[in-house]
């Protein structure tokens, strides 16, 4: 079954805007009480692993270059050359021009190649310059695509228009996975949030994603709340599963781990894996290594112990 | 697939002796009359410690002890008396791990909340009233406000260490002395206090703890030498002592019993008010007198937050107290668990569902698994009676007008909540419930800057905030 179907572009307005409202405080209140849950010894060994085998090992620069996303995918492969029992990450993120480079350096390898494509980060191009982003991406060898929504669109009120383009690179993705990112630092309030979510799983997404790590404000805990009390709603009414990404400024262990017991918490078991949630992250996987060496050592390794990319 | 491991709080950082006296006039002392009680961890059964029984001699004692140290207490500039305060407050700040688990061990309250909730809120109670203590004259009770003399206060078991700073922050700020009496349950947190006062140098007299059982209570608000008395505790005890102390002069405020109602409308936040649900009635175990107890939910939405509701209760892990994660520990008494089994088992034989989420409770210990009831209407006695416990009724309305009618059909005016997106809603209901405290969009939220206090059955008087210190001055 699908949901675009099920709601006609005209009634979009009055669907979104009839959603429930989230309380500010109540939401971030919440949030910060999610985040003193102690996780220790075997529960944080567990969550570690998990959460590096839920990392979306990224670079995305203007300076990238082969050499450096062919650095990435090895990490990728193997985060910790030292230690072959640790898992591999869930996918190499990068822009579109370098897919073809990923995604010679990951064949073999289960690690998921994801591009941003739909004219990252503004997303200000006109739809078939985001149409053909896309398909050359995915031709590429992507796996997952993570496009950028028209910020200015939603603010503005239109709704059709943004669903109209999700629809549309939906398609152009064909098998590939689509994430829709919100960019929800530039929405603003949480309502907006919900609402943004909710028009990206009608219009089709197959994850939600917090941000471009572009702008000031990108993930923060109160924020990937609302999201997965979204995804929950959604597939209660819906019947379809939706992932959800928090991306940018997720740096340490600590607040991985704060994720994971949102999850824990709010949505269960269901999300808790690689393929229905990931961190859009960089410099967190080498945080997570050093805590898993503390862990199983003992103690503590200097960064020159692990790889820089 | 993800569990958390044990994350215990270590015991070892407070010291338990193996028995204690009765703090009087600066100095520990045995009761007169050898009398012992002993207060145990509900959570494990375990004996913590052995408590002197005060008897009438020892109150005797205390309130004469009390009434010295008036004569010089109140003589001193309040900006003398707020550096007692500060200094009071400062110390409890140092020393709150130890008084955290101290409290979770005798009360049985969850360690997150004796230790992010209680106790900062002791300590900013003291900071609070040392602040007024040198502004008294411009508290708006004339520009020479006097205090009352001795203050006989008798506190109960659910915020042992709580309700002590409510009542002896505002007693010492006004230059008032005071003679204490805590739940016997729960009596350590009082006596580590005296110690903290000790530490303090607070001079002999000022503040004097008498442990016993209801028979010390009654005796040291009947004494005729006690100027003020305060009581927090049970509705059947408050009508005791109003009676008691009629005709002696004696100043009065109780704070009593509640059955809030906590009013969800059909355009709330409804995750925030989920939260809200269970903060309100499950927090403490339920022991809190204006716990949102009633949720009065429009029926309109009923279906959907239950199934929220259900679901979020899932989440809440019921064990050991001095776990970091525990979200409900253990009933404080035995006493306490069979009032709230056996008034869920008349809620069961009225006809109303009763639901509780799936949990492993410990063998050894007081336990009581969250329950909601549905089904409920103003004529179940689960709707009308106190339970003080984690056990929540949940009654529908249709429209704003029912919501207030039902809201206030109680004998109870504690507290309430409102939840509704609707600023101006939120405005025109509060004004007409009859509750000393209205929440909107939230629950169960203290300050020492805010009067706290009840309507109707739930006593007179308030607590807290300017307000708070009226009940101390002549």
């Amino acid at each position: 079954m699908t949901a675009t179907a099920s709601v006609r572009s005209s009634d979009l307005r009055s669907f979104l805007r009839g959603l429930p409202g989230v309380d500010k405080v109540g939401i971030e209140a919440r949030a910060a009480a999610l985040g003193t849950r102690s996780v220790k010894t075997s529960a944080k060994a567990q969550a570690i692993d998990l959460a590096i085998r839920m990392v979306d090992l990224t670079t995305l620069e203007g300076a990238d270059t082969p050499g450096k996303v062919r650095a990435l995918c090895a990490k990728g492969r193997r985060p910790d050359p030292a230690d072959p029992g640790c898992p591999p990450v869930a996918a190499i993120c990068v822009y579109p021009a370098m897919v073809p480079v990923a995604s010679a350096a990951l064949a073999g390898s289960g690690v998921r190649l994801a591009s941003v494509a739909t004219a990252f980060p503004s997303g200000q191009a006109p739809l078939d310059v985001k149409l053909a982003d896309t398909r050359s991406a995915v031709e590429a060898g992507a796996d997952e695509i993570d496009m950028v929504i028209s910020r200015g669109a939603f603010l503005a009120g239109d709704y059709d228009r943004v669903f109209d383009e999700i629809v549309a690179v939906k398609e152009a993705c064909g098998s590939a996975h689509l994430k829709v990112i919100l960019e929800t630092g530039e929405l603003a309030t949480y309502d907006n949030v919900r609402r943004a979510s909710w028009l990206a799983m009608l219009a089709g997404a197959d994850f939600i994603k917090t941000s471009t790590g572009k702008v000031a404000v990108n993930a923060t805990l109160p924020i990937t709340l609302v999201m997965l009390e979204a995804v929950r709603d959604f597939r209660d009414r819906h019947g379809r599963q939706v992932g959800v990404k928090p991306a940018g400024g997720i740096k340490n262990t600590k607040d991985a781990v704060k994720y994971l017991v949102m999850i824990n918490e709010t949505v269960g078991d269901d999300w808790l894996s690689p393929d229905w949630f990931r961190f859009g992250a960089s410099s967190l996987l080498n945080d997570l290594l050093m805590q898993r060496t503390k862990l199983t050592t003992g103690h503590y390794a200097g960064p020159d112990y692990f790889t820089l990319d | 697939m993800f569990s958390y491991a044990p994350a215990p709080e270590s015991r070892s950082v407070v010291d338990i002796a193996s028995s204690y006296g009765l703090f009087i006039d600066g100095s520990f002392d045995p009761a007169k009359d050898g009398g012992t009680f002993k207060t145990v961890n509900p959570a494990s059964e375990e004996v913590l410690a052995e408590v002197a029984a005060a008897g009438s001699e020892d109150v005797d004692r205390a309130v004469a002890a009390a009434r010295r140290a008036f004569e010089s207490w109140s003589a001193l500039p309040g900006s003398e008396r707020a550096k007692y305060l500060f200094r009071i407050a400062r110390i409890i700040q140092e020393r709150s791990r130890e008084l955290a688990v101290l409290e979770s061990l005798d009360n049985g309250k969850p360690i997150k909340e004796s230790r992010d909730v209680d106790l900062p809120l002791v300590a900013a109670h003291f900071f609070y009233y040392a602040g007024w203590a040198d502004k008294l004259g411009y508290a708006g009770f004339g520009p020479d406000p006097r205090p009352l003399g001795v203050a006989g206060q008798v506190i109960p078991w659910n915020f042992p260490l709580l309700m002590l700073a409510w009542k002896i922050a505002p007693a010492l700020a006004t230059g008032n002395t005071v003679v204490l009496k805590p739940a016997e349950t729960t009596p350590l947190s009082a006596l580590f206090f005296a110690d903290v006062c000790r530490q303090a140098d607070l001079p002999p007299g000022v503040v004097n703890i008498v442990t016993g059982a209801g028979d010390t209570g009654a005796y040291l608000v009947q004494h005729p030498d006690v100027n003020k008395v305060a009581f927090t505790g049970s509705t059947e005890v408050g009508r005791e002592i109003a009676r008691a102390v009629a005709g002696t002069g004696k100043r009065l405020t109780l704070e009593l019993g509640g059955k809030a109602a906590n009013i969800v409308f059909d355009d709330a936040p409804i995750d925030q008010a989920v939260e809200g649900i269970v903060n309100g009635i499950f927090f403490n175990q339920g022991h809190v007198c204006c716990a949102g107890s009633r949720l009065l939910v429009q029926e309109s939405i009923a279906e959907e937050l239950l199934t929220s509701l259900k679901r979020r209760m899932s989440t809440l892990r019921v064990g050991d107290p001095l776990d970091k994660n525990t979200d409900i520990g253990a009933i404080n008494s035995a006493a306490q668990l069979a009032r709230i089994t056996e008034l869920s088992e008349i809620g069961g034989a009225e006809g109303a569902e009763r639901w509780s989420p799936e949990c492993q409770l410990p063998d050894r210990g007081f336990w009581f698994a969250p329950t909601i009831f549905t089904g409920v209407t103003q004529a179940h006695r689960i709707a009308r009676e106190e339970i003080f416990g984690p056990v929540l009724s949940v009654l529908t309305f249709r429209t704003p007008a029912e919501a207030v009618e039902k809201a206030n059909n109680t004998p109870y005016g504690l507290s309430a909540g409102v939840w509704s997106e609707k600023g101006s809603r939120i405005l025109a209901i509060a004004d007409k419930l009859r509750a000393g405290v209205v929440w909107a969009n939230t629950f169960n939220k203290f300050d020492p800057a805010s009067p706290f206090g009840g309507y109707k059955e739930s006593g007179y008087g308030r607590e807290g905030g300017r307000h708070g210190l009226e009940a101390y001055l002549a």
